[in-house]
């Protein structure tokens, strides 16, 4: 930050280089000021709990279901091999990818659409897409756990189709179902962002050179969207590999994914070393997502 | 702004209506289960999903449970005062990235972002085994009595609410020129009156987006809340997702329609909030 050399203006005779040294470092000063208060906040309250975390999943638990913080191993990460572990890694990273791919076959049409529409029909889905954005979480997986649950809409439906009564709650289905509902609008979001920055000639100009529907799609497009699909990507994958209240609710013994096993690790099982461990691997999941994202060129989520 | 949509843009023949099919599939897809949810919870059964004839009773369960009512009131006091705190500093980091250069910036920009991105469960995590030993310490050496409860919940949802705030205040900064701020000081006008008189006015709807979000995320919040609540401190997302649970009831349906409303009317005066910002500015904005 130093030896910024500004082209002084010839109106300011004070300009001189000294003086203006002083004026930079002097805003420098303001701007670290400014940023104070939120700096020291969130070095308090956000990076020191990430490293008591990460300090926590070397530690041991002990007899009475506390922690010894001295003696540090790795035992906690030994354990992420156990089958049971396993078992729950791989399957959170499967309904995590399927929801991602589900997202994105319907978004993307979703957002083409909407990229193609005038203006004011454009601001009006969009806000129709907004809200359920907003609304409350909990609540929004709660209204599928009244639709799926006894006797409720979907049962009535399944047999006035003629399909019988089927039961969907606390299956695999109903927990990529909520996870599809929670997270569609963050898929939709950065893919019209995307879609909506195209140079739309360019689609126009490989449709003249003869390019069939579906090549101009693969060929021009998709690449340019790139982008909005990895945001959106990493935007449902990231939180749909935490997800802790959809499968509570929607999802039964049989489905526990990472969120939820990590949950039970603090609040039940009382091993919070493990549960430090397993929540340092989604934390590196999502800082490498991350992380690649922006080397492939990315800006913003 | 807007390019006329020209016809090998503009969807035809099939493919438009199977966009079009797409789409209405897609409302249908976010707005059939809320409005499902607002019907039952006027429904006179005990089955959470079966239409039994009209009734308000599980509103008025709601309104005369102390329960949730006292739930509510601690949602709106943590709401309120953590939105307030991290509006102020949410701002001010705002400014603070997009119009000054100074040492450890790209680190706070980082750190800023991380709060956004972190999945709820890892903050949460990250959140109990902090307050486990600050307060812990805090006690020791001080010999206090802090436990965890409003002052754990308002601190951990003011860590990610700062971030939010940010974000929406730096999206309005950035959109306007700095020219108006220099031409104030300029003439004269003192760093706080440039501030106080010219840009303040004009990221004022920004600083009410940010709040109205910071809001909503808080009185949303549940996995973190859960983490570092305490005693009598339940919030009412925390008591909801307690109660569903237990198995599911009609007052949930009519506490989850309740809530529903709140975001509701949270969007509407963000919408509102963000119709003042278009006219404000001429510049055309993404979402």
């Amino acid at each position: 930050m130093t030896a910024v050399e500004l082209p002084s203006d010839a109106e300011s005779a004070v300009a001189t280089p000294e003086f203006e040294a002083a004026a930079i470092r002097q805003e420098s000063r303001r701007g670290f000021l400014l940023a104070l208060p939120s700096y020291s906040y969130l070095v308090l309250f956000f990076a020191v709990p990430l490293v008591i975390v990460v300090v926590y999943s070397f530690a041991t638990r002990n007899r009475f279901g506390g922690t010894d913080l001295s003696g540090w191993n790795l035992a906690s990460y030994a354990r992420l091999s156990e089958p049971i572990v396993r078992d729950i890694l791989f399957r959170s990273l499967w309904l995590a990818l399927l929801t991602t791919l589900i997202c994105l076959v319907i978004a993307y049409p979703f957002a083409y659409y909407l990229a193609t529409r005038t203006p004011v029909v454009r601001n009006l889905m969009l806000v129709f897409v907004m809200i359920p954005f907003w609304t409350n979480f909990l609540v929004r997986n709660y209204a599928w756990r009244v639709i799926l649950g006894n006797d409720g809409p979907f049962t009535d439906v399944t047999e006035a189709v003629g399909l019988g009564e089927r039961e969907l709650l606390f299956s695999k289905t109903a927990v990529v179902l909520g996870l599809v509902y929670s997270f569609l609008p963050f898929m939709i979001l950065p893919l019209y962002a995307a879609i909506e920055r195209i140079d739309k000639r360019l689609l126009e100009a490989s449709r003249d050179l003869y390019a069939s529907g579906w090549q101009s799609f693969r060929k021009v497009l998709l690449p340019l969207s790139m982008p909005g699909v990895i945001a959106g990507s990493i935007l449902v994958f990231v939180p749909s590999l935490g997800a802790y209240v959809t499968p509570d609710i929607l999802g039964g013994s049989k489905t526990t994914l990472l969120g939820s096993y990590i949950v039970t690790q603090f609040l039940t099982a009382r091993n919070w070393p493990f549960g430090a461990a397993l929540s340092f691997v989604l934390m590196a999941v999502m800082l490498t997502t991350t992380v690649v994202y922006f080397r492939k060129g990315g800006r913003t989520l | 702004m807007s390019r006329p949509t020209s016809s090998a843009v503009e969807p035809r023949g099939w493919t438009k209506g199977l966009l079009r099919a797409n789409g209405w599939l897609v409302y249908a897809f976010f707005y059939a289960p809320i409005l499902l949810l607002v019907i039952f919870s006027f429904s006179d059964s005990r089955n959470v999903g079966v239409w039994g004839g009209f009734t308000l009773d599980w509103y008025e369960e709601f309104v005369d449970s102390r329960q949730t009512q006292a739930a509510l009131w601690n949602s709106v006091k943590i709401a309120v005062v953590s939105t307030a705190i991290s509006v102020v500093l949410g701002t001010m980091s705002a400014l603070a990235l997009e119009r000054f250069k100074f040492r450890g910036k790209q680190v706070f920009d980082a750190l800023l972002y991380l709060p956004i991105i972190i999945p709820d469960v890892t903050m949460a995590v990250m959140m109990l085994l902090f307050f486990a030993e600050f307060f812990e310490v805090l006690n020791a050496v001080f010999g206090t009595e802090l436990r965890k409860g409003f002052s754990s919940i308002a601190l951990s949802h003011i860590a990610f609410s700062i971030s939010f705030v940010s974000v929406v205040v730096r999206a309005r900064l950035a959109g306007m020129s700095g020219h108006l701020e220099e031409a104030a000081r300029d003439l004269y006008a003192s760093r706080w009156k440039a501030f106080r008189f010219v840009t303040f006015p004009q990221i004022l709807p920004g600083i009410l987006g940010g709040a109205l979000l910071a809001m909503t995320i808080s009185l949303d919040d549940v996995v973190i809340t859960q983490f570092v609540t305490g005693p009598g401190w339940t919030t009412l997302p925390v008591y909801v997702f307690g109660l569903i649970r237990r198995g599911v009831t009609p007052l949930i349906n009519a506490v989850s329609v309740v809530m529903l409303m709140a975001s509701m009317t949270l969007v509407a005066l963000s919408l509102l909030v963000e119709r003042v910002r278009n006219v404000g500015t001429n510049q055309r904005r993404g979402f």
